[in-house]
């Protein structure tokens, strides 16, 4: 069944254009992940932080340890930041005067930063100082990126097994990351934003005064030194309530095109990465090609659904078509500027690398628009943010290879180690919180009837509300279908605790599954090895993540966005 | 609450030929952990934004500050934040869904409070909404009845401070305008064409128009007829 509008060429055009420029990053970002992961060397700014941590960066850890060391530091940031947030009124830099976050609103926001979901349960400029978006969001959104970057680090050299049980230091990854990677490219990415309008100031809301002679109030603020972090990151949080919607947080189709290669450049070049670590290259491209496939074909969804607009519109008298002086489609929470090619790749690059940031109003997709970008939150592995995407990937390649080695009667073995019960029972923890708690929370919440008054939407739309948020927080993405009121005690606390679930229950665990491989002796590949470098298994394992999936999500996708599509295509309302 | 004893002893052990380093202890881990929070809130959270405040305010000093529209040494607005349009003579922006600060009612185009509907495609408020927009924008604009209206004019914005409206949009209030002013409309189409933003790099995005820059040019052109 084909939309009654296609995309243009020029759409086509600019989302290919796109895609090539990320693709051809890949190779030398990649080679720099490497070294970042790999160097003996310490430059002297880090030898200079590792003194004032006072911690020894030759100190080996192995998953335990790496594990123990990376949930107490963020344990120690969470505390700080809710005391920060807290304490916002008697800190510098609030000229709007703003109060403190309410105490269960300080806890959603502190959790939701570090486990660099950023879901935001308030309004940017209505709630948070300058000092409050820079010393804690700012912060936060370097290091619970390098957070996740440090647990890939610590994964892949664990499958890669080069050092025994050892998986490196924290300490290490950490700093390398933050400053040989994240300082530098958000600095720069922050000018070429404010180059394009992005503001970075400290000076106090304007006051203009209208050409009809009204006033207008326009909030300025430090917004482009965030913004650049936030998609390298792919932390997601906006300085406006809108986000990237917002014309000051992306001014134009070029800032637009910037962010979504700066969400894709970490994520696809990890890939790279991870071959080039393992010394087999090919298994970092089955991995990427995986992962692109799933990317492109959700992309292509996404921007046929919105090219198609929504038959509801068109009765009421819109020209949704595509002609030479418009774009087209559904319009409703998209901006001019970006139409539907560049809001679909938006859509589909955050939730695809699990950034959490909007260029529009994902409420307001068409029903099969939002299912694409449900999708890829649910199979949570389609490139993903800060190293988590990849990690999540391994767990279906793992999967994969069981599934394989059962159908062959062989035990099974990835890379040169043997999987046994207690890998397989890891990656199932990990494989299941997933699910259980984005619909277990979901579950919850729709039988709550206070849980229900926080609806913007009736009907089948209201459920796929309430699915998108828990999606969102478990996924550690961010995004939402806004029109939800989250800031209720119910949902901060609820999604909270999603995302920490999401977070630590699929990080822990497979960090152990890394540890425990870590140990295990090589044994050599034989005739009978599964090989896991091929294309075909690059296709056994998308199919295994799509039947998981399926298996998981069908039900409920079916009560949310597949009722709404059909009665949109009825004209049925509500 | 009680820490648990760490199993790796923190004190190093007799002179062996290897030297073996000793695992911190949890109370140098919980220590090193609050040192970095502190470490990487200076570096991350107040030199970098404000490193990066100077050098954008030293490069792009028009931008940094929001890139502001002057007329007559007074600010009119932002060029990149829509106004609230309602006069006939004037291009008309889009719908938008804003609401006042305080929330107790909406307010198109509040700066200091971005906002969108987040109606569902399925949802009756949108569908009415549209219904009204279409025939008012008909209404303003001479078309009949069931004259379809471009898509932009009939939907809210994301932000609700979209700047642009699609050139199909502006051409069609063009005769509106012209009469409002007692200008030709060729002389209004004119203008809208040449305030065209064109795709970024002439492949991203779409071609559209900037409303508060086409009013000014209206106000300008009107000022320099009188």
């Amino acid at each position: 069944m084909l939309p009654a509008v296609l995309p243009g060429v020029g759409a086509v055009t600019q989302l290919l254009a796109v895609l090539a420029v990320s693709a051809l990053l890949v190779v030398p970002v990649g080679r720099l992940l490497h070294g970042v992961f790999t160097g003996a060397r310490h430059t002297a700014p880090e030898r200079l932080t590792y003194r004032l941590l006072r911690v020894n960066p030759a100190e080996p850890m192995d998953w335990r340890r790496y594990a123990l060391t990376l949930v107490l530091c963020n344990l120690v940031m969470l505390l700080v930041s809710y005391a920060l947030i807290r304490l916002q009124p008697w800190l510098p830099w609030n000229p709007a005067g703003l109060a403190a976050q309410t105490p269960e609103l300080a806890w959603n926001t502190a959790v939701s930063f570090m486990t660099n979901t950023n879901w935001q349960a308030y309004s940017g400029e209505q709630s948070l100082s300058y000092f409050s978006q820079m010393a804690v969001l700012t912060t936060f959104m370097f290091t619970s990126a390098a957070t996740g970057f440090a647990a890939a680090a610590a994964f892949m050299r664990g499958l890669a097994g080069t050092n025994g049980a050892q998986l490196g230091n924290f300490w290490v990854d950490l700093t390398r990351i933050v400053y040989r990677v994240f300082l530098p490219l958000s600095f720069a990415v922050a000018l070429i934003l404010i180059w394009q309008g992005v503001p970075q100031t400290l000076n106090a809301t304007v006051t203009a005064q209208t050409l009809q002679g009204e006033t207008q109030r326009i909030a300025l603020g430090p917004v482009a030194s965030l913004e650049s972090i936030k998609h390298l990151g792919t932390n997601g949080g906006g300085f406006f309530g809108m986000n990237a919607a917002h014309p000051f947080e992306n001014p134009t189709p070029l800032t637009n095109a910037l962010h979504v290669l700066c969400m894709l450049l970490l994520p696809t070049s990890l890939t790279y990465a991870f071959g080039r670590l393992l010394a087999n290259r090919r298994q970092g491209w089955v991995i990427f090609g995986a992962m692109f496939t799933l990317f492109a074909v959700s992309l292509g969804a996404l921007l046929l659904a919105e090219q198609g607009g929504n038959p509801v519109l068109g009765a009421a008298g819109a020209d949704q078509s595509v002609t030479a002086t418009q774009a087209g489609g559904n319009m409703e929470g998209k901006e001019v500027r970006f139409g539907v090619a560049q809001t679909a790749l938006f859509a589909a690059t955050t939730t695809a690398a699990t950034t959490g940031s909007v260029n529009a109003m994902h409420d307001s997709l068409t029903p099969l628009g939002g299912l694409v970008t449900l999708v890829q939150m649910m199979l949570n592995s389609v490139f993903g943010g800060k190293g988590v995407g990849l990690i999540n990937f391994t767990q279906y390649l793992i999967l994969s290879v069981f599934l394989a080695g059962l159908m062959v009667g062989r035990t099974p073995e990835f890379l040169g180690k043997k999987i046994e019960a207690r890998e397989v029972k890891l990656v199932m923890l990990a494989v299941l919180a997933h699910p259980l708690s984005i619909l277990g929370f979901t579950a919850l919440a729709v039988t709550l009837p206070a849980a229900l008054g926080s609806l913007n939407n009736p009907g089948a739309h209201g459920f796929t509300e309430v699915l998108y948020a828990y999606t969102s927080a478990t996924a550690n993405n961010g995004s939402a279908f806004a029109g939800l009121n989250a800031n209720t005690p119910f949902y901060n606390l609820t999604t909270g605790l999603a995302m920490l679930t999401g977070r630590y229950l699929t990080l822990l665990p497979m960090l152990a599954v890394a540890g425990l491989l870590a140990a295990k002796t090589r044994v050599p590949a034989g005739s009978g090895t599964l090989r896991t470098d091929t294309a075909l298994f690059g296709g056994l394992t998308v199919a295994v993540l799509l039947i998981v999936g399926a298996l998981t999500f069908l039900p409920a996708l079916t009560l949310g966005p597949v009722t709404d599509h059909l009665q949109m295509l009825k004209g049925a309302v509500q | 609450m009680t820490l648990p004893t760490n199993p790796e002893p923190a004190v190093p052990g007799p002179a062996t030929p290897e030297p073996v380093i000793p695992a911190a202890s949890l109370t140098q881990l919980l220590r090193s952990a609050a040192l970095a929070a502190l470490l990487f809130t200076a570096v991350c959270g107040l030199a970098y934004p404000l490193l990066t405040t100077l050098a954008g305010n030293v490069l792009f000093p028009a931008q940094a500050t929001g890139s502001l529209l002057l007329r007559g040494g007074q600010v009119v607005g932002s060029a990149l934040i829509g106004q609230d349009f309602t006069t006939p003579g004037y291009l008309r922006g889009r719908p938008s869904q804003t609401n006042r600060t305080d929330g107790s009612g909406p307010q198109p185009y509040n700066a200091e409070n971005s906002g969108a509907s987040n109606w569902g495609p399925t949802n009756a408020r949108l569908r009415d909404a549209a219904q009204e927009r279409a025939v008012s924008f008909r209404a303003d604009n001479g078309l009949g009845a069931s004259a379809p209206v471009p898509v932009d004019m009939v939907t809210a914005s994301g932000s609700g401070l979209d700047p642009d409206v699609s050139v199909a949009a502006a051409l069609a209030q063009t005769g509106r305008i012209a009469r409002e002013r007692a200008v030709a409309p060729a002389q209004v189409e004119a203008l809208i064409r040449a305030n065209v933003t064109r795709r970024s790099l002439g492949v991203l995005g779409e071609e559209r128009v900037n409303v508060l820059r086409v009013n000014l040019a209206l106000d300008a052109l009107s000022a320099g007829r009188r």
